[in-house]
């Protein structure tokens, strides 16, 4: 274990000549970005290509009484009015429950809304027409005739005897629920010298990708074949969907996936719509296409994070915290999202809560109910935020109660780096993390004692600065464990296929997929490490079922750690076929050769014996030539699947300093820290980069974002202007830092760092908060976004 | 039909066009739309997210704020003709190298707004001056901070170039 700044990690195993590993290196194909010349789904027109809109429900929950399309049949570009019921013939309806999430039941939900409509914003007829504005035009003409239900929309009485059940078939509002009680949870309160209870609640919000949610699907009659073009993170898993709920076969489906613009979780579940859109190609026998425009973005993009978590700590005189107990709710809207289910956030809040700390004794309760919103699932670091910052408010306000510095409070009780193999209390397995180290090296980093001191001189002046943490551990690199056990084919295993074509240059076929995070730039590091060339010479492929081995493309932070081994192993075993090959033009042993920088050499003095053109020229047009029986193999395949451990667990720690303006409740932010392992770095600014975005998508959730319903279901901020997200003007600079764990399950080490940044920043922000405030007396503040009016609030201003 | 389809000419990246549009249309649909000019991206559809920045009469605009129609006799320049013409060349090395985008659908329209304050500015802006200016320009995935450091790059190169 070491820490490093950005700098080249030593490491033994990766350690080939020209290694690309641990370099910064620009991801390729950057410049048609930047210039504007991208192909997102957005892009994408097709002849014929048709476009829908939909009819949506303005009710939270109401009764299709009748349809009536005559008029909108009739309007200028009009070419198909189709209702739920007639779109039930092409494809049928779905529920999203997972096996070994045990009792977790939802119900059947179709890609049009039969009879009923569950949320506001749910489609309820769609409209195909030449130009997506006509098809707006004629959904204006569409009259629809409901009879408004009761709504379910407060998660505190979904339960209730009196509280309508939104399903009568499933006999309550209960999705799922999870006990767990480990230790002696009531003895360890008891004896405690200091107990803090508090309830924290987390504002719904949503991810609000650039680019809306796209598809362009084809169904072509005379081949049978539907083509999906689609903006997703896992187009094998959708290939399976669309083909299971059109009752066709895998192969009868091509996804494509191009370039997204954003995704972040968002864009990994079935949605009715798109599902709607691909039902409707069959149907009309035409391209059609549909891209969600902002209103619709925001009543029909999954939401998270509406959690109500009521939590205890117990702590001893010296720190030592003795007990954690929580009570999660959370109100899911009325379906779980197919296919990965809404219980798992839920779920990974009882499995998460806590799991920095040594502390044995930890009861958890977690109820996900139904409701009349718009449906939750998981987004960036799924259950993490609430989780961390249930566990870090705890802790700090521990530290505070029996006034101990909250970092040593944290150095009395995090795991210690020595003590691996090991695990937490809810039972997750850590191979090996390193908290104290990265504790230490944040400490340094950010010069804890001198802001400290800064901090009491300016309180001096009237100003009221804060300094917050937040440690945290991080589910990456998930192996079968996560959704194949529950039945679902959302495979955790990735592949690479890697050739050498015909000029020497190494392309390469993968599984994950591009979001902007660096999928392509990392998987090329790999091979052309693995393999020997100039990563100039290496190129990526990615987003085609038809085309890329089989894959979960990209989420829970795998690309790199799963996909990046499976293309280095691809490349390793390319360089042994191709060594074969130059063995036997060379009438040499392949262990006397190596391929460094685009040459076969040899391998003890490094001399030039072949270049890869030459050998590619004798290969494909002079096999003639080779030794009888000889045949070139020149192209490779690898996957890869974590088996040693369930999850690559990482860890790391955050420090937020900012500034409360007690005047107007104004939050400045200063600067923000992170200190994070995920084992091997292949690309350190990716990495950084990774960082520093999820920082900021934290900071939206602890400062800005929410989705305000009102209590009859009525979405009331659907739009940018009023739903708040982090602009540049408000962000700080963000320094990050690393300590190296890496992973013994594979070869590369590597774990996810996707998730780090957002899973801690809430928690960060919210401890500088109240740390700021707390000499005014200000009651804490655990009920985010941390709006002015609620700091006002909490300073008695309001 | 006819009243809400107008003849418009324009110069778009310097050539001449001229077309017949709704006159509901806004600027950003009609060049994705009809001139296939997809390197405007169309992000909130109300002025917030600036992913359809583009500039027009040399002022930088909002794509999805603006009629087509409006633009009669206008000359519009978008990342494509930027990007052709090599005026932004040094930004885009800066965001390539210092990965100052990600998903990348925000870019055309940040480095059009870059682009407009470092042609205003005399001096090197600072930090928070370039975070202001891009302020109307909504990026998910960097968090900024490499945006920012990739134009103040660009800002030091031509302050120095300048000199």
């Amino acid at each position: 274990m070491k820490i490093t700044e950005d700098s080249l990690p030593v490491l033994t195993a990766l350690d080939r000549p020209n290694s690309y590993i641990g370099r910064s290196v620009p991801r390729p194909n950057l410049q048609r970005l930047t210039q504007g010349r991208g192909q997102y789904i957005s892009d994408i027109a097709l002849p014929r290509m048709a476009n829908v809109a939909f009819v949506r429900s303005p009710y939270p929950h109401a009764r299709i009484v009748k349809i009536s399309a005559d008029a909108a049949k009739k309007a200028p570009g009009v070419i198909g009015v189709v209702t739920g019921a007639e779109l039930a013939k092409v494809m049928t309806p779905w529920v999203g429950v997972l096996t070994h999430l045990k009792g977790l039941k939802s119900a059947p939900q179709s890609p049009i809304a039969v009879e009923r409509a569950c949320w506001q914003g749910e489609a309820v007829c769609a409209v195909v027409a030449r130009t997506r504005a006509e098809a707006e035009d004629a959904c204006e003409l569409v009259e629809v005739r409901y009879e408004p239900l009761p709504a379910v929309t407060d998660p505190e009485v979904a339960l209730d005897a009196k509280t309508p059940v939104i399903h009568a078939s499933l006999g309550d509002n209960l999705c799922f629920e999870r006990k767990l009680d480990v230790g002696a949870v009531d003895k360890a309160l008891a004896e405690a010298d200091a107990v803090v209870e508090t309830t924290f609640r987390f504002g719904r919000h949503t991810g609000v990708t650039n680019e809306p949610r796209a598809v362009v699907a084809d169904w072509n009659e005379g081949e049978q074949r539907m083509t999906v073009y689609h903006g997703t993170q896992a187009p094998h898993m959708m290939q399976n969907l669309f083909a299971k709920h059109l009752g066709i076969a895998e192969h009868q489906v091509r996804v494509l996936t191009k370039d997204v613009g954003g995704s972040f979780g968002i864009k990994v579940h079935t949605y009715a719509d798109e599902m709607a859109t691909v039902a409707l190609s069959k149907l009309l026998k035409r391209p059609v296409k549909f891209v969600a425009d902002r209103i619709e973005s925001f009543v029909t993009d999954i939401h998270a994070r509406d959690h109500r978590i009521k939590a205890k700590i117990g702590v001893s005189k010296d720190g030592t915290i003795t007990a954690f107990e929580i009570d999660d709710l959370t109100g899911i809207g009325p379906y779980s999202v197919y296919p990965r289910t809404s219980g798992i956030e839920a779920n990974q809040v009882v499995n998460l809560t806590g799991g920095p700390y040594k502390c044995p004794n930890y009861r958890a309760q977690a109820r996900v109910v139904f409701q009349n919103k718009n449906v939750m699932c998981q987004y960036r670091a799924v259950g993490h935020p609430i989780a961390v910052a249930v566990t870090e408010g705890l802790v700090e306000l521990a530290a505070a109660k029996i006034g101990m510095d909250p970092l040593e409070l944290r150095r009395r009780n995090l795991i210690s780096d020595d003590a691996y193999p090991t695990q937490s209390a809810s039972g997750l397995k850590f191979e090996q993390l390193s908290h104290h180290e990265a504790l230490a090296h944040l400490d340094s980093m950010m010069n804890y004692a001198g802001l400290r001191t800064e901090q009491k001189k300016l309180r001096e002046k009237g100003i009221y600065r804060g300094i917050g943490f937040a440690s945290f551990i991080e589910v990456t690199n998930p192996s079968a464990a996560f959704y194949g056990v529950g039945g679902a084919r959302i495979t955790s295993m990735d592949g690479a296929t890697v050739k050498l074509d015909a000029q020497g240059a190494i392309i390469v076929h993968t599984g994950v997929t591009e979001q902007g995070q660096g999928a392509e730039a990392v998987v090329a590091q790999c091979v052309a490490s693995s393999f020997g060339v100039p990563i100039e010479k290496v190129r990526v492929i990615t987003g085609d079922t038809d085309n890329t081995p089989y894959g979960g493309g990209t989420w829970a932070s795998r690309a790199a750690g799963i996909g990046g081994e499976a293309a280095w192993q691809a490349g390793k075993a390319l360089r042994a076929n191709v060594l074969a090959v130059a063995a036997s033009i060379l009438q040499t042993k392949p262990d006397d050769l190596d391929i460094r920088n685009g040459l076969v050499v040899d391998k003890e003095r490094g001399t030039e014996r072949l270049p890869l053109d030459e050998l590619a020229r004798v290969a494909y047009f002079r096999p003639d030539t080779l030794p009888p029986g000889f045949q070139a193999e020149l192209l490779a395949t690898r996957h890869y699947v974590p088996r040693a451990w369930p999850f690559a667990f990482t860890n790391g720690i955050q420090g937020s300093y900012l500034e409360v303006d007690t005047d107007t409740g104004f939050v400045k932010l200063l600067k923000h820290w992170c200190v994070e392992d995920c084992g091997t770095i292949i690309n350190p600014q990716l990495v950084d980069e990774q960082i520093r975005g999820g920082v900021v998508q934290g900071i939206g959730a602890a400062l800005f974002e929410h989705c305000l319903y009102d209590e009859r279901g009525q979405l009331l901020n659907g739009n940018m202007a009023d739903y708040l997200v982090p602009m540049a003007m408000e962000m700080p600079d963000i320094v990050c830092g690393h300590v190296v764990s890496p992973t013994a399950d594979s070869e590369l080490g590597a774990k996810g760092a996707g998730e780090a940044g957002t899973a801690g920043a809430p928690a960060s922000v919210m401890n500088a908060i109240n740390d700021a405030l707390r000499p005014l007396g200000a009651q804490p503040l655990t009920d985010m976004p941390f709006t002015p009016d609620k700091i006002l609030r909490a300073l008695g201003k309001v | 039909m006819n009243d809400r389809i107008l003849e418009i000419s324009l110069t778009v990246n310097g050539a001449r066009v001229q077309e017949r549009v709704e006159a509901r249309k806004t600027l950003v649909d009609f060049l994705r739309e009809d001139l296939a000019l997809t390197g405007s991206h169309v992000g909130c559809e109300h002025g917030v997210c600036g992913a359809c920045t583009v500039r027009v009469n040399g002022e930088i605009v909002r794509g999805c704020l603006m009629l087509a129609v409006q633009c009669d006799g206008a000359a519009v320049d978008t990342i494509e003709g930027l990007s052709d013409s090599g005026e932004v060349s040094d930004l885009q090395a800066a965001f390539e190298q210092r990965n100052a985008l990600q998903c990348g659908y925000c870019t055309p329209g940040m480095i059009t707004a870059a682009q407009d304050l470092l042609k205003r500015t005399k001096k090197v802006p600072s930090r928070d001056q370039i975070r202001e200016h891009l302020s109307g320009n909504y990026c998910r995935c960097t968090g900024y901070h490499a945006i920012v450091d990739a134009v103040e790059a660009v800002a030091q190169a031509r302050g120095g170039a300048k000199k």
